[in-house]
């Protein structure tokens, strides 16, 4: 029988306990995720000496200085691009990228499209919290329409990103979205994303109880991660009653926010192409100076 | 009698109370200790309902609960059938 460690156990092989506790607020969703990638990294048994963490600024960039493993603390928005550097340099490196949604989907928007785009073999978690967490509370490309920010004091105008319809469009490997209060299927999701070949990006929708949930008066602690709950539905769930449901059911659900997986698919990776590239025009040489 | 099932890194736990709020069985309660922050962290209450699911374990953002089986109190536990990861266990 396989002995399951307990999170005691788990703590002593992966945290920084010197930088322990968090900077994080009280109630707030970022330390979850980061003990869902521990669990999913004791399921893999990776070498952690072969896992780079790279992240951006911001509450959820902060997270790799937490993990007890090599990690690079980038510029605003350009996690992504360390990340693409790290592998070019030696692909035998398994990257994850902590980014928030103001880093991934806002500053650093374009990097993001390009490394989804080139299928690049990393993993990428976007923590969507609907705001910028940690300079106070603007307006993060991701907020829902009315959410309040303090550069959106009477409602947001703007439609939100959807990020993971947005990384399906542009051929990403792997791509999911889940929340925080239920641990077994993003544990094992985070598991198949790190294991893919090619581009994964896992979005966590976190509460963010001190920007986003008491500005948007979402309540306590309690009652902002029950809003998850409510305001969330499997995508598998939502199909089936848009499919089938009756008309105030289908109402009852439109609105929320699907969890799942999107997209699984095995498209080359571009190391994967560009060592093949290689191979390719070696042969080639080595053919011509043959038929010389 | 202490029960040894949920041990808790009191320095650690900030009192958001999401153990306490999302276990199944309402096994757990503030204690009253105040730890450095002023806030009580979780213990199990005098009647142990813990049915060792490990959920406040997963779930708690400062990784402050570890749940283990109590050898010394022989309490029935239901023996968790699913790793953290949802595979059952070999
Ligand atoms: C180039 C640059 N522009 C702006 C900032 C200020 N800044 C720091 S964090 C942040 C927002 C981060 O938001 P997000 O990625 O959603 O992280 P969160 O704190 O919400 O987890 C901004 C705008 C910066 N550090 N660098
Ligand atoms: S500001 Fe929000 S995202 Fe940042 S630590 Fe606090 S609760 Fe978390
Ligand atoms: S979930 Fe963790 S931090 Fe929150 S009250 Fe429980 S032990 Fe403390
Ligand atoms: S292990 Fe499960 S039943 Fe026991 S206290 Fe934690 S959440 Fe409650
Ligand atoms: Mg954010």
């Amino acid at each position: 029988m396989v002995k399951i460690k307990t999170a005691d156990e788990l703590n002593k092989k992966f945290l920084r306990e010197g930088m322990w506790p968090t900077i994080f607020c009280n109630g707030c969703g970022h330390g979850v995720v980061l003990e869902y990638t521990f669990w999913a990294l004791e399921e893999l048994g990776l070498d952690m000496d072969k896992v780079i963490f790279s992240s951006g600024i911001g509450c959820s960039s902060r997270l790799p200085g937490y993990i007890n493993a090599d990690g690079l603390h980038t510029t605003h928005g350009r996690a992504i691009a360390f990340a693409t550097g790290i592998k070019a340099a030696d692909p035998d490196f398994n990257v994850i990228v902590f980014t928030g949604d103001g880093d991934c989907a806002g500053i650093g928007g374009n990097h993001f499209i390009h490394a989804a785009r080139r299928n690049i073999d990393m993993t990428v978690i976007m923590i969507n919290n609907f705001i910028y967490g940690m300079t106070g509370g603007q307006l993060a490309p991701t907020a829902p329409l009315g959410s309040i920010a303090t550069t959106a004091p009477y409602g947001n105008i703007e439609h939100p990103f959807d990020i993971c319809n947005l990384a399906c469009a542009l051929g990403a490997n792997y791509v999911a979205r889940w929340g925080v209060s239920h641990p077994y299927q993003p544990i094992k999701s985070i598991k198949e994303g790190i294991q893919k070949k090619g581009f994964s990006l896992l979005e966590f929708l976190a509460p963010c109880p001190t920007a986003y949930g008491r500005r948007n008066k979402l309540g306590d602690i309690k009652k902002h991660w029950e809003w998850y709950d409510n305001n969330t539905i499997l995508k598998e769930d939502l199909e089936k009653i848009m499919k089938y449901g009756s008309e105030q059911e289908k109402e009852q659900v439109k609105d929320k926010i699907p969890l799942g997986v999107f997209q699984d698919i095995q498209k080359p990776g571009f190391f994967e192409a560009y060592e093949q590239l290689v191979d390719r025009l070696k042969e080639k040489e080595s053919k011509s100076i043959g038929g010389k | 009698m202490v029960c040894l099932m949920i041990e808790v890194r009191e320095d650690w736990c900030k009192g958001c109370n999401i153990c306490i709020d999302r276990c199944p069985v309402d096994a757990l309660e503030e204690s009253d200790i105040l730890n450095r922050r002023g806030v009580r962290p979780p213990k199990l209450k005098e009647k142990n309902d813990c049915n060792f699911c490990r959920l406040c374990e997963l779930i708690c953002p400062d990784l402050a609960i570890t749940v283990f089986p109590d050898e010394k109190e022989k309490k029935p536990v239901k023996k968790t059938l699913l790793t953290p990861v949802g595979g059952k266990i070999k």
